[in-house]
């Protein structure tokens, strides 16, 4: 799973008002590298919650420098937005898990791919 | 529109691959919306044959649609037409000289070839016709292997293979400009493919359907019935960054039987990032997730800017969403408010129109894109059945038929409003979703049908009656 993902997910449990950001347990990471396309990652970046991904690349201890604000005219800084990338795109959730905030209910990821499904005991 | 006497600028002649028929229009459209360009035919334009006409477009405009078309085949610069060789011969030499010149000057190489549609010629008769076009200013110098300059003279004989006249109906020379996709058919075959399914989308129609959404570069595609990525590996290779869920784990783990024929399981690479590394794609790749297509897993936000997806109808696939029975009796709009609870619960055909709908109005960008396909049950299908939304246009709707009793339809719509909290509510009690209400509805009748083959078509409603 990847950072964007993890970005656009929210909690689906019965009940939750609070389900975003989904907490991010990882016990394995991985950097693939990706090719960096500076248009994407423009075009993503007003989509994002700005502070979701930086505390997210901090979980993960994959920040590095990553402001923790937006900097102005991001679109010709291609220095910022090679970091945005690298955290966007090519830092990866390998296993772990994705934990509700307010519920605490886990949602495993496994060879990289997140299950959102929830189980017959939360019936 | 200009006539071919005052012809300010130029017109371009487009050559359709003659199947799909309903599909073409529509993909021309969506191209050349692509390219903020209208959809401008020639007079007496008409659909469903093999030469269109249109005007004002650039030759840019025109290689911008041929690098993405897979209906077309291929474009032409438009030098001369008519319904006879006499009058495509007045009507070449009206065409202004100094727009022929530039290709045809002595230290030029061309090539002429001939094309006829629905009749073969024997070789002698088309160099006949190829020496019959003396009168065009030719100075430069035949090259069979690799000219500068391709002309084709295009014969068009009608569309019916058993009444094939003696003459051509019509007739067009122009300047070849460039060829349509059609290639990816062929290198893009499910044959040849690393991972598939049983319901893995023919290469053409999801080449077809990533056009008909208008699919971009640097675009975010979600397909919410992801399968085994048939339709994302399409999207990537027209620059498109791909996500997609489904709620069967083993697909999107790649694990379980194989559906080929002499392999019982599946390998251990057989994802959807292996696809696309197949045809050297996998940076287009963001992520996959098993989840529920019914279920509200993405937060509240815009960002997706085409859905484009196959539903399961319950035929090949079942259709389920995960949910107790004991809540079946709430409305329909549980996507927003309902629990999760055990595994597979029926998820009814107006269920998954309804939810595909609302998530598009949801997570759609503005102008944004929703594709799908809608299983039709034929004798009862009406335009009235096609589900609408308050914030989504319909664009197409295109059928493909399956059998002599039902065909799927390609919708396309378009995110034109951004939902407020009634737009949601606003069709759940529409009886236009009465087709599809009912679990297996759709397959039921499906069924039904090649059963009772030997029965007409007036049988089929007490067929429905059951």
């Amino acid at each position: 799973m990847k950072l964007l993902t993890h970005n656009m997910l929210t909690s689906h449990v019965k009940g939750v008002t609070k389900g975003y950001p989904l907490l991010i347990k990882a016990t394995a990471v991985k950097v693939n590298e990706v090719e960096f396309n500076p248009q994407f990652v423009s075009r993503m970046i007003p989509k994002l919650e700005w502070g979701v991904l930086v505390q997210a690349a901090d979980w993960l201890g994959q920040r590095e420098d990553l402001p923790a604000e937006l900097v102005s005219d991001y679109e010709k800084n291609d220095d910022f937005l090679k970091k945005v990338h690298r955290v966007l795109l090519e830092v990866e959730v390998i296993e772990g898990c994705l934990q509700c905030p307010e519920s605490g209910r886990e949602f495993p990821i496994s060879k990289g791919i997140p299950n959102m499904l929830l189980n017959e005991d939360e019936v | 529109m200009a006539t071919s006497s005052s012809r300010s600028c130029l017109q371009y002649l487009f050559h359709l691959a003659h199947d799909n028929l309903d599909f073409r229009l529509p993909e021309i459209k969506a191209l050349l919306a692509l390219r903020a360009k209208p959809f401008c035919p020639c007079e007496n334009f008409k659909e469903k044959v093999p030469f269109w006409c249109l005007d004002g477009l650039s030759e840019e405009d025109v290689r911008s649609i041929m690098a993405r078309s897979v209906c077309a085949k291929s474009a032409f610069e438009l030098w001369g037409h008519g319904p006879t060789h006499t009058e495509l011969r007045t009507s070449l030499l009206n065409y202004p000289l100094e727009k022929m010149k530039p290709f045809m000057h002595k230290d030029s190489t061309y090539r002429i070839n001939v094309y006829t549609f629905n009749t073969t010629l024997e070789f002698a008769d088309r160099i006949k016709k190829i020496d019959a076009m003396d009168y065009l200013p030719f100075e430069g110098t035949v090259s069979l292997k690799s000219p500068q300059h391709i002309f084709c003279l295009l014969e068009d004989y009608g569309t019916d293979p058993n009444n094939i006249p003696e003459h051509p109906n019509y007739i067009y020379f122009g300047r070849w400009i460039a060829n349509g996709q059609r290639e990816l058919i062929r290198s893009y075959s499910v044959k040849n493919r690393h991972f598939i399914g049983n319901t893995s989308m023919d290469a053409g129609l999801s080449f077809i359907m990533a056009n008909h959404a208008k699919v971009k570069e640097n675009d975010f595609v979600f397909d919410p019935f992801v399968g085994t990525g048939s339709l994302l590996v399409a999207c990537a290779h027209f620059g498109a960054y791909v996500c997609g869920t489904d709620i069967d784990y083993n697909t999107i783990h790649g694990k379980g039987r194989s559906s080929r024929k002499n392999q019982t399981w599946r390998g251990p690479d057989e994802n959807i990032r292996a696809n696309l590394r197949q045809y050297g794609t996998e940076k287009m790749y963001l992520d996959v997730m098993v989840s529920d297509a019914s279920k509200p897993v993405w937060r509240n936000a815009a960002f997706i800017d085409a859905i484009i997806t196959d539903p399961p109808y319950g035929i090949r696939e079942s259709t389920r969403k995960t949910g107790s029975h004991k809540d079946t009796s709430k409305p329909p709009d549980g996507m927003y408010v309902e629990s999760h609870v055990p595994v597979s619960q029926a998820y009814h055909l107006s269920d998954i129109f309804t939810d595909l709908l609302n998530f598009s109005a949801h997570h759609l960008v503005m102008g944004g894109r929703l594709v799908y396909w809608l299983p039709v049950y034929r004798p009862e299908y009406c335009e009235e059945m096609v589900p609408l939304h308050p914030c989504l246009q319909l664009i197409s709707n295109c059928e493909q038929t399956l059998s002599s009793h039902t065909s799927r339809r390609l919708i396309t719509m378009e995110k034109v409003k951004e939902p407020e909290e009634v737009d949601s509510l606003a069709h759940l009690s529409n009886p236009r979703f009465s087709p599809y209400q009912g679990h297996n509805a759709f397959r039921e009748k499906y069924f039904s049908g090649v059963n009772k083959k030997c029965g007409k078509e007036d049988n089929i409603s007490e067929v429905n009656g059951q």
